[in-house]
């Protein structure tokens, strides 16, 4: 049976883990290399790492953070933050990733996926949506506002009909972080997730708001979830996915244990 | 333990170099250079993307080379699309044939409740008796991504469901394939890269 995906995230400034609060606040949270083994070794099914700044300040990814993190791990690696062309991309991939996020610069050109998708497969692109529900909109769920740059940008576009776009030019997973429940630990915006989820046929990863185990079960179950991202309750030893995943598991959630 | 990892520009190698070598495997890599696969001890051949990728091996002369290095008993081990291609082909690229070391070919999962495509964790039911599952408890978890899949038959060395069972490991003689990426599935997948490179070949 399929499993529902624990995902450990770093995101990654100046080489270092940190974490923030709704997008700042950011604090220190160790070795980028040294988190993401742990977090192998206690169980997370995939580790993702954000160069959360990549964008912003216009730095390339950090190959060498990259090499160094991908040479021990032998679980699903995506990392994320600056890529902006398919060959920043391919530098990405050689130095031991499996899978790219791609956000600020999709939403600039959105032909970046298809390119990324064409030469190393539609599983290795991973389309990061950064939203906030809109209280203006007709629908202010499926209809939350997509930022960039971290969320320091409004886009344009919607949650729903820009998950659909990226579907369509190849996207194969979708990485959608509520903004408004980000790193609150008031747990995920169960009902964004499932409106996107429910638009598109490619898997979902959740993000934003992990705080407690029900939290996870909310959104596997309510928020139709096939992935979700944890960061700030793994680092300080509040949990390991291990033992979130034992307690999802008597929760009655379809998780890989023994791991 | 020498492999030779055949590369037909499909995706990237990175994590299955990893793996081999973590497994004690000293690995080259050939996209083209037929000698190579003419004095190979072992194969693999990786594969993530689209099944048309594999026009490449026969553009490249590696299809007979490959045919031939089998024939000779080079134990063989095809991962993903690298395990479609032994199949007679797929409905992902119906004009492209594969090797046809299976007679079957490989489709699209139907679309229904499920998501395609299947992407994560998921068990293995192994048969008894396969060498290159050895030592998988029931229930061990390997990582999956693809939309297509080899029916289960009697060469089937693993059975896993979505949707409905199929392959998710071939074994017949010198020829394996898995359909998951053991290069990504933890210690169950490093386990599976050393029973092939300790495969002595004999059966």
């Amino acid at each position: 049976m399929i499993t529902k995906r624990i995902i450990a995230c770093l995101d990654v400034r100046d080489g270092r883990v940190v974490k923030g609060v709704q997008f700042v606040d950011i604090i220190d949270a160790g070795d980028p290399a040294t988190q993401a083994a742990r977090h192998a070794r206690e169980g997370a099914d995939e580790i993702v790492l954000l160069d959360i700044t990549a964008t912003h300040e216009g730095r390339a990814t950090l190959l060498d953070t990259v090499r160094r993190t991908a040479r021990e791990l032998f679980v699903p690696f995506c990392v994320g933050g600056g890529i902006r062309s398919a060959d920043d991309a391919a530098l990405v991939f050689e130095a031991g990733a499996d899978k790219v996020s791609v956000n600020s610069a999709a939403l600039a050109d959105p032909m970046l996926i298809d390119a990324i998708g064409r030469s190393f497969g539609a599983q290795a692109v991973v389309v990061a949506i950064d939203a906030r529900r809109d209280p203006e909109a007709a629908d202010p769920v499926r209809d939350a506002q997509v930022f960039v740059q971290g969320g320091r940008k409004l886009t344009n576009r919607r949650a729903v009909e820009w998950a659909r776009e990226a579907e369509a030019r190849g996207a194969g997973e979708i990485l959608l972080t509520s903004m408004d429940c980000d790193g609150t630990r008031n747990g995920f915006d169960c009902e964004l997730t499932a409106a996107v989820s429910e638009a598109v046929n490619i898997p979902v990863i959740a993000s934003g708001g992990a705080g407690t185990v029900d939290h996870f079960v909310d959104v596997f179950g309510r928020g139709k979830a096939d992935a979700a991202l944890a960061a700030s309750i793994f680092h300080f030893g509040v949990s390991s996915a291990r033992s979130l995943k034992e307690e999802l598991a008597k929760a009655g959630v379809s998780v890989r244990l023994p791991c | 333990m020498r492999v030779t990892v055949i590369d037909y520009k499909a995706g990237n190698l990175t994590s299955v170099l990893k793996a081999l070598r973590r497994c004690g495997a000293e690995a080259e890599v050939t996209d083209g250079d037929l000698s190579l696969v003419e004095s190979a001890e072992r194969i693999v051949l990786p594969g993530v993307g689209h099944f048309a990728a594999t026009e490449r091996l026969d553009a490249t002369g590696l299809t007979p080379a490959i045919r031939a290095a089998i024939a000779r008993g080079v134990p063989f081990l095809g991962i993903c699309v690298g395990m479609q291609w032994l199949y007679a082909g797929s409905s992902e690229a119906p004009a492209q044939p594969g090797l046809g070391c299976f007679a079957e070919s490989c489709a699209r999962f139907p679309d229904g409740q499920e998501k395609v495509p299947h992407v994560g964790w998921n068990s293995l039911e192994v048969r008894p008796n396969s060498r290159l599952l050895a030592g998988v408890e029931p229930g061990e978890y390997v990582y999956f991504t693809h939309s297509y899949r080899a029916p289960v038959t009697a060469d089937t060395a693993a059975v896993t469901h979505y949707i409905e069972p199929f392959a998710a490991a071939v074994e017949r003689g010198n020829v394996m394939g898995t359909q998951f990426h053991p290069e990504k599935s933890g210690a169950t997948g490093l386990k599976i890269l050393g029973n092939f490179l300790k495969w002595k070949g004999t059966e």
